[in-house]
């Protein structure tokens, strides 16, 4: 059901944690299936300089949260917020149909840590 | 070690059963509805079938019914009661197979009334809430003799004294509790019953639907005077051949396989309950022997579930019809577990085969994946001294 490069980052999920004083955080959850995710970011010169999660869910859920965070690490804040659940679901190359809300919610949580960075530090998306 | 913990959702063929049932498919074809030798020699096999489904429900073999499993029997006997009766209330459980629950809605939207008892905290169904639900133009009670998710064992010979004593029909779902439970239908005051072959080891594809001599329900299939022109469709001799042997060896072998699977229960739950924030969910004692259910605090099952099947062992998370969907289990939620408690329940259900070495090894691997599933959760954090709970 799932392929190789999902059940990997599901059994060693990369970027696994938390960061005591974040400079972005978000917790959301998914309505559709009760999942929910925790993220932090630090942020230095505009990139996306750490990033760690928590993730409650199904294998899915996991793995996309782990691909994710490899994906936004590094990126600029603006090249972080453009990552969408099309492109995580790509990235891990491909997800079951049912499982594609599971991505969904690793790109709100990525946005949503972004949207507090930015509100903390008034530094509105251009 | 490849380890297969979900004979609730299905088992393996027996070997001596299939060597029965083998004949049937090649050199013993014939039609048993047919006049000639061929069709006479199925049909014997058919009748020898219907005999020991009998024996093993304290049946006559005129009351059984060849039927492709247990879906089918349920859609019949619940269908064919509703149709019979032309209108009406019917009584069922919250916590029933789909076959029954999704049979139930249908009927509800044909014009049918229909009342889900509520079950306690152990997933059990109370004789007197059946009572309490009986109107006058209740037609049908229909309540399963165990659960599939949970094992609870209900107090099926209580409903059915009450079904007895008002004179309305009960049915039955014993898909999961044949070859585990004694099953005595005059006893217990069935009318009908249904059953499938391939939970007790068993060929996929068949089932049977006890009905009590004199019960009038409305024809299924149309098409042909097979099963007392009450069950259309070609026989399946060699499906039913497989049924009758696999129903006999059950009966026979009940006892031993029952203390074989409790012994290898209660070791696991053991095992399992001492991995921290875990808890049992279903009833301690009226339960079926093989079944353990527990809830991993912070897990989603899914995940540990995909995770143990990477490490060859096969298990469910609720039942195996929810893994499609992504609501929690109704069965669970129907116990008054939290929607986080219920998506957290994975089932382990024991068979034959299994052994203490696998039920160790089954416990070290949930153990550990338990661990590493929580080090991810939100739910948990990495205190001295282990993980714990936030």
């Amino acid at each position: 059901m799932y392929n190789e490069k999902v059940l990997e980052h599901f059994k060693n999920p990369h970027n696994v944690g938390s960061i005591q004083d974040p400079d972005g955080y978000a917790e959301v959850g998914s309505v559709e299936c009760g999942d929910t995710m925790q993220m932090y970011i630090k942020v230095k010169d505009d990139r996306i300089s750490d990033i760690k999660y928590k993730t409650y869910g199904c294998c899915a859920a996991i793995a996309s949260s782990s691909i994710a965070s490899d994906m936004a690490l590094g990126k600029t804040l603006e090249e972080a917020e453009a990552i969408s659940k099309t492109d995580i679901v790509n990235e891990l190359g491909g997800l079951p149909e049912r499982k594609y809300h599971c991505s969904l919610m690793a790109e709100d949580a990525l946005k949503a840590a972004i949207a507090d960075y930015r509100s903390k530090n008034k530094t509105p998306r251009q | 070690m490849a380890v297969y913990l979900d004979h609730s959702a299905t088992t393996y063929l027996d070997e001596a059963v299939f060597s029965k049932m083998e004949p049937y498919f090649t050199r013993k074809f014939g039609n048993a509805s047919t006049p000639y030798a061929y069709g006479r020699e199925a049909d014997r096999a058919v009748m020898e079938a219907r005999e020991k489904t009998a024996a093993a429900l304290c049946a006559s073999a005129s009351e059984i019914y060849f039927t492709s499993g247990g879906t089918e029997s349920d859609n019949w006997a619940i269908k064919g009661a509703a149709e019979a009766a032309g209108k009406g209330h019917i009584i069922t459980s919250s916590v029933e197979h789909h076959a029954v629950l999704d049979t139930c809605r249908y009927l509800e939207a044909k014009g049918f009334e229909v009342t889900y008892l509520p079950v306690d905290a152990k997933g059990m169904v109370s004789a007197q809430s059946v009572r309490d639900a009986l109107r006058p133009d209740t037609i049908l009670i229909t309540v399963m003799f165990a659960n599939n998710e949970v094992g609870t064992v209900m107090p099926v010979a209580e409903i059915g004294a009450i079904a007895r004593e008002k004179g309305i029909l009960f049915h039955t779902d014993a898909v999961q509790a044949v070859g585990h439970c004694s099953i005595d239908v005059g006893a217990m005051g069935i009318d009908m019953l249904s059953l499938s072959a391939h939970k007790f080891y068993g060929p996929k594809g068949v089932g049977a639907l006890y009905i009590r001599n004199g019960v009038k329900i409305a024809k299924f299939m149309h098409g042909g005077a097979q099963e007392k022109d009450s069950r259309a469709g070609t026989t399946n001799t060699p499906g039913i051949v497989g049924l009758g042997a696999a129903i006999e060896l059950a009966a026979d072998t009940m006892d031993a396989e029952n203390a074989h699977e409790a012994a290898l229960a209660a070791r696991l739950k053991e095992g399992l309950l001492k991995i921290p924030y875990t808890k049992l969910n279903g009833h301690e004692t009226s339960r079926l022997p093989g079944n353990v259910n527990i809830t991993f605090e912070g897990i989603e099952g899914e995940a540990l579930m995909t995770y143990l099947d990477l490490e060859g062992i096969a298990v469910s998370t609720g039942s195996a019809c929810t893994s499609g969907s992504i609501h929690p289990s109704h069965v669970l939620m129907a116990m008054g577990l939290s929607p986080e408690d219920a998506r957290g329940a994975v089932r382990f259900t024991l068979g034959r085969e299994n052994t203490e070495e696998q039920i160790d090894e089954v416990i070290q691997k949930t153990s550990d994946i338990a661990a590493k599933i929580r080090e991810v959760s939100p739910l948990f954090a990495q205190r001295k001294g282990g993980i714990k709970r936030v």
